[in-house]
């Protein structure tokens, strides 16, 4: 099929770029590190848990979706620059598939961040963390659609606003609400009723919780699902408008 | 093989409050014939970038309707998008990837498989001369050699059409002259190549047929040699310090051999039928009149004098 392959096609030159310059993966797994190491030592206190691993069952999977929504978001970075190098139009005058201009690239993100995450998982297991790998996987298929959908955004915004000037703050603005509403460095629990109330109204919220669930074992919980069908949900809307974009835009 | 009428696009942009409407392209039209080389000649601003643009189906026309290799813009974009070329003004390659790389990419995007896109890469760089840089990352080449990846980039499906957007712009005379000749081998295979261009020269050596713009309409149009012979005779500069300019136009204007007659910040320009037998007399009426003369030069009309006439302006001054 035309879109698959087109997707394919484009995903392999991100894909051959991205692995020619190897620096990011340290990039990308340093600061989470850094987490690890330095902030979630705090957490066994505060959250009042008995060991480090169940301090770490509470703080891998919010790490992990920060690093999605983080991630995502700031691809639209990249992609301003081949705005700027006249990328785009190139491929705009091609018959090439627009969702598949888009797909390529946000399916880049997505591998990029499970490599992410699989490090940091594997770094975890050092602290103690225990897991059962088919729920991990489960939580890795939340992780990716968390990418797809920020990535998939923010690339539909830098179309729009196409220069990095306009797209650093906008980014900054959404995700700093998005991050303190998630509960994703301490859980929302610990929240005043005020606050649950609205975080109760933040996707990003519900996706933390399923991959906490996840990671305690517990899939039987109606978190796991709701925040999977929220993430895909919206995964899709971003998708779809992003690549209306990718077909209209104007330079 | 590229017929318009009525083209137009305004753009709005808005700074604070205030909204301003710029008419980058009011009501073009354009014939242009299968197999020829076609030019757009006209300053900067002019709106030979946007008209391209929407030839090449990147952004929407407001109004009017074109057919390009039979295909309708409006109704059937995406035959469009099959059957021409496109090289921005501003190039389009990755710094990080090798010629080689962009050119397989380019083809596949067409379609084709990655065998035909690997015979067709080593095609064009070969007659572009690119094979000894092929493998090197486009960071590393001159501006000549990227610019012709751009344009190996633009045909390398073998389209009917390909607009080249400015092909020649930054390029030293040699890098220019080679460019010419590779221009001129698309056509000979049977390729219609629309250039815009604001060099006077490219204009007249290279294109087939042109079309003159400025300030987004069409103000001429023609084979190069049709467009200077709508000024007759031959053109007679005369170089007067600016506050001789009035006297030289008052004595000049009335002689009988003077069709048209200019002025200048520098001097007049002159338009007579034979310009040669004209220069004694012109001297001698300046001489009479004590109007002091710097310089006096004689031309064959150029399509700057073809520019100027119709707008008022030289090319070479804006
Ligand atoms: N996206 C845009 N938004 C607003 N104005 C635009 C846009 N694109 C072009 N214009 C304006 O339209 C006019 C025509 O521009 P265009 O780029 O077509 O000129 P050009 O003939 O290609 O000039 P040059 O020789 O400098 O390349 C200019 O005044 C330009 O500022
Ligand atoms: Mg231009």
């Amino acid at each position: 099929m035309k879109i698959l392959r087109d997707t394919s096609l484009i995903f392999d030159r991100q894909m051959r770029l991205l692995l020619r310059n190897p620096v990011w993966v340290f990039v990308g797994v340093f600061q989470p590190v850094m987490y690890l190491l330095l902030f979630a030592p705090l957490l066994k206190r505060s959250l009042n848990v008995s060991s480090d691993a169940e301090a770490y069952r509470i703080f891998v999977p919010g790490l992990l979706v920060l690093l999605a929504i983080f991630g995502g978001l700031f691809q639209g970075f990249g992609m301003i620059a081949e705005l700027r190098a006249g990328i785009i139009e190139r491929s705009r005058v091609t018959p090439v598939s627009r969702l598949a201009l888009l797909l390529g690239r946000s399916l880049r993100d997505v591998v990029s961040l499970l490599m992410q995450a699989v490090i940091i998982t594997l770094l975890a297991l050092l602290f103690d963390l225990r897991v059962f790998i088919g729920y991990v996987l489960l939580a890795y298929l939340m992780l990716a659609l968390i990418s797809l959908m920020t990535s998939a955004l923010s690339y539909g915004v830098a179309l729009i606003v196409k220069s990095e000037d306009a797209l650093a703050p906008l980014m900054n603005t959404v995700a700093q609400p998005v991050l303190l509403l998630s509960g994703i460095l301490l859980p929302m629990s610990l929240a005043p009723g005020w606050l649950q109330g609205v975080a109760n109204w933040n996707p990003f919220s519900w996706a933390v919780d399923g991959t906490r669930a996840l990671f305690r074992g517990d899939l039987g919980s109606p978190d796991v699902w709701q925040g999977l069908v929220i993430m895909a949900v919206l995964a899709i809307l971003a998708v779809v408008w992003a690549a209306r974009e990718f077909a209209r835009s104007v330079r | 093989m590229i017929e318009t009428r009525g083209l137009r696009k305004s753009f709005t942009s808005r700074r604070g409050r205030e909204k301003k409407t710029v008419e980058a392209v009011r009501g073009v039209d354009l014939d242009v014939a299968e197999g020829e080389i076609f030019g757009f000649l006209g300053p900067n601003g002019a709106g030979k970038t946007t008209t391209l643009r929407m030839l090449a189906t990147l952004i929407e026309p407001d109004g009017g309707t074109a057919v390009i290799a039979g295909a309708d813009l409006r109704t059937d974009s995406a035959q469009v998008r099959r059957r021409i070329g496109y090289v921005a003004q501003g190039g389009s390659t990755w710094d990080e990837c090798t010629a080689h790389e962009e050119l397989v990419l380019q083809a596949r995007m067409y379609g084709v498989s990655k065998s035909t896109a690997e015979e067709r890469t080593r095609r064009v760089l070969q007659a572009f001369q690119l094979s000894e840089y092929a493998d090197r990352k486009c960071k590393t080449y001159s501006g000549g050699q990227r610019r012709r990846v751009d344009i190996a980039l633009g045909i390398i499906h073998e389209p009917k059409v390909v607009f080249l957007d400015e092909p020649t712009s930054g390029l030293d005379p040699q890098s220019r002259a080679h460019m010419w000749d590779e221009i001129r081998r698309l056509r000979d295979e049977g390729m219609t190549v629309f250039i815009t261009t604001h060099y006077l020269d490219e204009a007249d050596v290279l294109c087939d047929r042109l079309s003159i713009m400025d300030n987004g309409e069409v103000v001429a149009s023609g084979t190069p040699a049709e467009l200077k012979r709508t000024i007759s005779g031959d053109v007679v500069r005369i170089g007067v310090p600016p506050q001789a300019v009035a006297s030289a136009a008052e004595v000049l204007d009335p002689l009988e051999l003077v069709t048209k007659l200019e002025t200048h910040d520098d001097g007049v320009r002159l338009y007579t039928d034979d310009g040669a037998a004209a220069i004694p007399q012109i001297l001698r009426t300046l001489d009479g009149a004590d109007v002091p003369i710097g310089t006096i030069e004689l031309n064959r009309p150029s399509l700057d004098d073809v520019f100027l006439t119709k707008t008022g302006r030289s090319l070479r001054e804006s």
